[in-house]
């Protein structure tokens, strides 16, 4: 492809959303320059395994990479690392000037703001011991690794995937771990009542304490600036060398804010992942969009992969010049220990669940109805279950409630034995 | 470093050097074969890399877990026999010159 001269688009943010808005771009023929700032240094890479496999499992960090040097060589993409993007200038027309902190300047003709999220931080006395740690990109990940090596008690504030994968991964380890979190249950804001309790009773088995509905109240250090003990909310005082705060991350919206872009929860787009400006695009971590699914829903934020990838597709589009609404049900994944945990669609609503399998044998499914319609599942060590619901989503398909329990007949089958039920804006 | 061809639906066939060690499907990825995804990084959670094998080197490769083969049966595109998830299959010098088809749907 030869590129035109110009200045393209600028792609701030050198993550999944990122690399996949210009990897779009280039499929679809783009032919202007596109450059992507990211403010690490390392090469754009894949986030879920740090929580994962590369704290238990041995992978390297160049095992998680996106693409080759040769890669972004060939389809002319300019990577640029290491500088963060403190400011931006711009003409009416939508294109400006990006600038970073060391003062390097970035010209555009479209801005994609792929800029996702950061930690929550907790605030206690005692916050900024050593040893109290947050896990978001590779560094954090690093340093969380050699801490686990010495690690002999660890706690875990937070009861969501980034905390159970992380409780997992030290138990995993051989660890002496404890989750503690505000909520009742496990993973509140992701999964239903059934999947967080089986969870629950499948991480005591393997060995982690949970304690629910209370909240850290204060770190105690050691004498020599680092963490011995995390004190609750309820009095209890934990003995701890390793504390890791994983209560949920807060989308990167400063950008934004500067550009006079509507902010709710994230960066306002549209269904195409447009920003309240009418150029500037957004997607990912970052972004708040509409429900891309009929339901009773208003506006959602995700942080997952497929979300990423989807409305980069989606941005992408728009910023070639074709307007492709955002309409894919979204699904995720959490593995811990020997437990993978799938989930397509959006449970919020559902008026039915369906339990298919055995959660005593630690292979079931639930499937979840809103008015008689399959609106999500979730899925432990099910995969075909939860690959037959995504395909059915795709597709506005369904399956009907009082058969989908038997797991003597694939899903898959059931799903082409039914009656179309057209849904009016499913693709 | 081991070589890996990869032939779309349409039959146009690509020659990739692999890193040993890395999965034919993160060899993909990387250097932008069109056909595969691979959206999950390789953890057996998206059957987005789904390739039909040469038959000549089905011997060659490791045997399929439980988990893959349940995954085979929900790919986007049917499976056959010689069907395998890239992200299985990891490249060393003893599968220099595999060959691998992908399909025509990954999602």
């Amino acid at each position: 492809m030869t590129v035109r001269p110009g200045h393209g688009t600028l792609i701030v943010g050198a993550s999944q959303a990122g690399v996949q808005v210009a990897g779009s771009l280039r499929e679809q023929g783009y032919d202007a320059p596109i450059t992507i700032v990211g403010a690490e240094l390392h090469p754009p890479y894949q986030r879920p395994p740090l929580s994962k496999a590369l704290l238990h499992g041995g992978l390297t960090t160049d095992a998680l990479l996106f693409r080759s040097p040769e890669y972004y060589a060939e389809q002319q993409i300019e990577l640029v690392l290491g500088e963060r993007i403190a400011a931006v200038e711009r003409a009416a027309d939508g294109s400006g000037v990006a600038i970073s902190a060391s003062g390097r300047r970035f010209p555009f003709g479209r801005l994609a703001l792929t800029v996702g999220a950061r930690p929550r931080r907790l605030s206690m006395p005692g916050a900024d011991l050593a040893g109290v740690r947050y896990l978001r990109d590779t560094e954090d990940a690093l340093a969380l690794r050699g801490d686990l090596a010495r690690a002999r008690q660890v706690v875990v504030v937070g009861g969501g995937f980034i905390g159970l994968e992380v409780a997992a991964s030290a138990r995993q380890l051989g660890r002496s771990v404890t989750v503690v979190l505000a909520d009742d249950r496990l993973m509140k804001r992701a999964v239903e009542e059934p999947i967080s309790q089986f969870f629950r009773a499948a991480h005591e088995r393997r060995g982690i304490a949970l304690h629910f509905g209370v909240s850290p109240a204060s770190a105690l250090g050691d004498g020599a600036g680092r963490v011995r003990a995390l004190e609750l909310t309820d009095g209890r005082v934990l003995d701890a060398d390793l504390v890791v705060v994983g209560i949920g991350a807060v989308p990167r919206t400063e950008l934004a804010e500067q550009l006079g872009l509507a902010v709710d929860n994230g960066i306002v787009v549209d269904e195409h992942g447009v920003t309240s400006d009418g150029t500037t695009v957004a997607a990912g971590d970052c972004a708040s969009f509409p429900s891309p699914v009929p339901g009773p829903f208003g506006r959602m934020r995700f942080e997952s992969v497929s979300t990423a990838v989807e409305q980069a597709r989606v941005a992408a589009a728009t910023l070639a010049g074709r307007a492709v609404p955002y309409r894919t049900a979204p699904w995720f994944w959490s593995d811990q220990f020997d437990l993978k945990l799938q989930v397509a669609g959006l449970s919020c609503g559902a008026d039915r669940d369906v339990v298919r399998g055995d959660p005593n044998a630690e292979k079931f499914s639930v499937l979840y109805y809103r008015d008689d319609r399959l609106a999500a599942a979730e899925c432990v060590n099910s995969p075909v279950d939860f690959l037959a619901v995504r395909s059915a989503l795709g597709i506005g398909r369904t399956v009907p409630a009082e058969l989908a329990a038997d797991t003597s007949v694939p899903l898959k089958k059931l799903l082409q034995d039914v009656r179309d039920v057209p849904l009016e804006s499913v693709r | 470093m081991p070589k890996i061809t990869f032939t779309s639906a349409t039959g146009e066939s690509r020659v990739v050097e692999a890193t040993a060690g890395d999965s034919a499907m993160q060899t993909a990825v990387r250097n932008g074969v069109p056909g595969i995804v691979g959206e999950c990084g390789g953890v057996l959670s998206c059957a987005t890399c789904h390739v039909f094998v040469d038959e000549a080197d089905l011997d060659r490769l490791p045997p399929m877990s439980e988990i893959e083969d349940e995954m085979l049966d929900g790919a986007a595109e049917d499976r056959r026999a010689n069907s395998r998830l890239s992200c299985q299959i990891p490249l060393s010098d003893d599968l220099d010159g595999l060959k691998v088809t992908t399909p025509e749907f990954q999602e």
